[in-house]
C-alpha cells in the first residue's frame, strides 16, 4: 500500500504543520471510514429496478433474476428492447429511456450480485387499532 | 434513548472538527485523503437519521441508508402504526379478488434485517432549528431527518365529512385499511340495482390512474354479482388524469352500461344522511357513497412548516431531498412537490436517491448530480387483467427536475399477461421494501 503510506505521511505533515489544537482530532478522524461505493449513479438506479426484479436483482417470481446474470446477455437483452428488436410489455419503456453507457454500468452491477433468495414478509390479520 | 444521545454527541464533536479544520484549508484536504484511504475495518457511527414514517418511502430509506452506509449510519424510524397495509391493490379489495389481510405485513424483518430501531409512537413536536423532535411517548435528536409522512386529506371545502363518524357512513379508502374493508362491505351489503358514486379529487393527488382503476373493479363486481348496478364517477379534473386513451375505452367497452363518467365535476357539498352530492352542475344521489377528498403533504411535513408550495406540498432540491426551507430535513414519496405520479415506485425511487444522497453528505461527500429512476405503475381493470404506465426519470441540470426520458409509455391494452406481472410488482416490490 504505498498510496496509502503516502498519504499518512502527507497527513502528519499535515498536522505538524497546523496547530498543537487539531492534534487530537487525528485519532478521531483515523476512525472515520470511507463506504462510498464506486459508482453512486449505477447503484441507486439500478435499486430503482427492485419493484419489478427484487432487491440486488434478486426477483421473487414474476420476472427475470438480475442478480449473477451474465454482462454480455443483459447488454445485448436490453439493447433489443431499446431498438426494438426484442417486443415486451414494458422492458422497452425502460430500455429507451437508458443511455448506452448506463445499460453497460447496470449490466456490470447487476453480474457482479450475488444470488441470494429473495423473502416475502408474512402476510397479517389487519389489527383493530389500525386506521 | 441514551444510546441514540451518546451517539448523537459524537456526531456533534466530529462536526465541531470539521468546522474547526475548516478554517485551514490544508488540513481539509488531508481529512478528505484520509477519508478515502482509511482503514476499513474500524467502524464509527457517522450520525443519527430520523425517518417519519414507515411507508413505501420511509421503509426504503431506511433499509438503504444502513445498506449503503455499512451499517455505519443509525436509523430511526419512528411509525404510529405497527403494521404496513398496501395501497396498491387495495381497489382489489373492493372487486373482491383480494382481501385486506393479502395486504397486511409486518415490519418485524424490516427491523431485524437491517438494524433499524423502530418506534412506535406518534410525532407532536418537529423542531427543525434544533434537530429535535417530541413524540406521545419520549423525545430523539437528530442529524439528519426524513418526513415521509405520505399525504392529509383537505376538508375545508366539504367540513362535515371530517369526523370519524362522517367518514364511516361515507368512507375515503385512500389510506389502506379498515376504510377499504369498510367500502368493500358496504358495496357487499347493497342491493342489485343500487348506485355506486365516487368521485376524482383535483390533481394532484396520491395514485393518479387510482380512482379510474377503483371504478373498474366496483364496474367489475356489479357486472358479475349486481348487473342492474351503476358506477358514477365525478371526476373534479377536466378529463381522465391517468392512462387516459386506455380507461376511456375500458369505461366505454368491457362497462358499457355500467360506468356513467362525468368530468369537470367538482364536488361542493355532500349530504351524510341522503348520500347526496353536489356538483358544479349535477345533484347525484348514492347508494354508497365514495368521497376522496383533496390531499396534502402529511401531518408532520406540515408540522415541520415544509408544504411551501400552495400550503399543500414541500419542495425539494431533487438531488437529495432536501427541503429547499430547512436544511438537514429531507422529504420524500407523496408529500413531494413534483411533476411526477404519487406512486409506491416513485416513493421508493425518490427514497433511494435521497439515502444515497445522505450517505454521502453525511461523509461529506458530494451525491450524484444526475440520479435517473424508473417508475412502473399497474392498473387492474378487472380481477386479471392490468396495464401499465412506466418512464424513466432523469434529473435536468438547468430546470433542476427529474423530467421523463423517452420511451416511456402505457400498455396498448389492458391483459391477463401484463395482470400477471402486476402481481409479480407487488411480490417483489414488498419484499424489497419490507425484508
Amino acid at each position: 500500500m504505498i498510496s496509502k503510506t503516502f498519504f499518512s505521511r502527507k497527513l502528519l505533515l499535515s498536522v505538524i504543520l497546523i496547530s498543537s489544537f487539531d492534534l487530537p482530532i487525528v485519532g478521531k478522524a483515523n476512525e472515520d471510514i470511507s463506504f462510498s461505493a464506486p459508482n453512486l449513479h449505477t447503484q441507486t438506479l439500478a435499486a430503482s429496478c427492485a419493484a419489478c426484479h427484487g432487491s440486488n436483482g434478486n426477483a421473487l417470481v414474476g420476472n427475470a433474476v438480475l442478480a449473477g446474470m451474465d454482462k454480455s446477455y443483459f447488454i445485448s437483452q436490453m439493447l433489443a428492447f431499446k431498438n426494438g428488436d426484442k417486443s415486451a410489455t414494458v422492458m422497452h419503456r425502460h430500455a429507451k429511456g437508458l443511455q448506452v453507457e448506463e445499460i453497460n454500468e447496470l449490466a456490470a452491477y447487476f453480474a457482479a450480485q450475488k444470488k441470494v433468495p429473495a423473502i416475502s414478509p408474512a402476510m397479517q390479520r389487519l389489527k383493530a387499532n389500525h386506521d | 434513548m441514551t444510546k441514540l444521545k451518546s451517539i448523537n454527541t459524537a456526531s456533534n464533536s466530529r462536526r465541531h472538527f470539521i468546522k474547526a479544520i475548516s478554517a485551514s484549508g490544508l488540513l481539509v484536504s488531508s481529512y478528505s485523503l484520509l477519508s478515502a484511504c482509511a482503514n476499513n475495518t474500524k467502524k464509527s457511527a457517522t450520525g443519527t437519521v430520523v425517518i417519519i414514517g414507515g411507508g413505501y418511502a420511509g421503509a426504503t430509506a431506511a433499509k438503504y441508508i444502513r445498506l449503503w452506509s455499512v451499517n455505519n449510519i443509525d436509523v430511526v424510524l419512528i411509525e404510529k402504526s405497527t403494521q404496513f397495509v398496501s395501497c396498491p391493490l387495495s381497489n382489489l379489495v373492493l372487486g373482491g379478488s383480494k382481501t385486506i389481510n393479502d395486504l397486511t405485513f409486518g415490519y418485524d424483518l424490516a427491523k431485524k434485517n437491517h438494524g433499524v430501531q423502530w418506534i412506535n409512537d406518534e410525532v407532536t413536536v418537529i423542531d427543525t432549528a434544533n434537530k429535535k423532535i417530541s413524540m406521545k411517548r419520549g423525545e430523539i435528536s437528530f442529524d439528519r431527518l426524513i418526513i415521509a409522512p405520505g399525504i392529509d386529506f383537505i376538508y375545508d371545502s366539504l367540513p362535515n365529512l371530517q369526523s370519524t363518524e362522517a367518514q364511516k357512513a361515507i368512507p375515503h379508502a385512500w389510506k389502506a385499511g379498515w376504510q377499504t374493508v369498510n367500502l368493500r362491505s358496504q358495496l357487499e351489503s347493497m342491493f342489485n340495482g343500487g348506485v355506486f358514486v365516487m368521485n376524482v379529487p383535483k390533481a394532484p393527488y396520491r395514485c393518479p390512474p387510482g380512482p379510474y382503476e377503483r371504478a373498474c373493479q366496483v364496474a367489475s363486481y356489479f357486472k358479475n354479482h349486481k348487473p342492474k348496478s351503476k358506477v358514477i364517477v365525478l371526476d373534479a379534473n377536466p378529463e381522465i388524469t391517468s392512462k387516459k386513451g386506455l380507461f376511456t375505452k375500458v369505461f366505454n367497452e368491457m362497462y358499457a352500461g355500467i360506468i356513467d363518467y362525468r368530468p369537470n365535476n367538482l364536488v361542493l357539498d355532500v349530504d351524510i344522511k341522503t348520500k347526496t352530492v353536489k356538483t358544479d352542475f349535477d345533484t347525484v344521489s348514492a347508494d354508497v357513497l365514495n368521497i376522496i377528498p383533496p390531499q396534502r403533504a402529511g401531518k408532520p411535513a406540515q408540522m415541520a412548516g415544509l408544504n411551501n408550495i400552495d400550503k399543500s406540498w414541500c419542495e425539494v432540491d431533487f438531488l437529495t431531498y432536501e427541503s429547499k426551507i430547512a436544511p438537514y430535513i429531507h422529504v420524500i414519496g407523496d408529500s413531494v412537490s413534483a411533476a411526477l405520479p404519487k406512486s409506491a415506485h416513485m416513493a421508493t425511487s425518490q427514497a433511494r436517491v435521497c439515502a444515497s444522497a445522505i450517505v454521502e453528505l453525511m461523509q461529506h461527500r458530494v451525491p450524484d448530480q444526475n440520479p435517473v429512476f424508473a417508475n412502473t405503475c399497474y392498473s387492474y381493470v378487472d380481477d386479471k387483467q392490468a396495464m401499465h404506465v412506466a418512464n424513466v426519470y432523469r434529473y435536468d441540470e438547468s430546470k433542476k427536475i427529474m423530467v421523463s426520458a423517452e420511451g416511456g409509455g402505457v400498455s396498448l391494452k389492458p391483459s391477463e399477461l401484463e395482470g400477471g406481472y402486476a402481481s409479480a410488482w407487488a411480490t417483489n416490490i414488498w419484499s424489497d421494501v419490507l425484508t
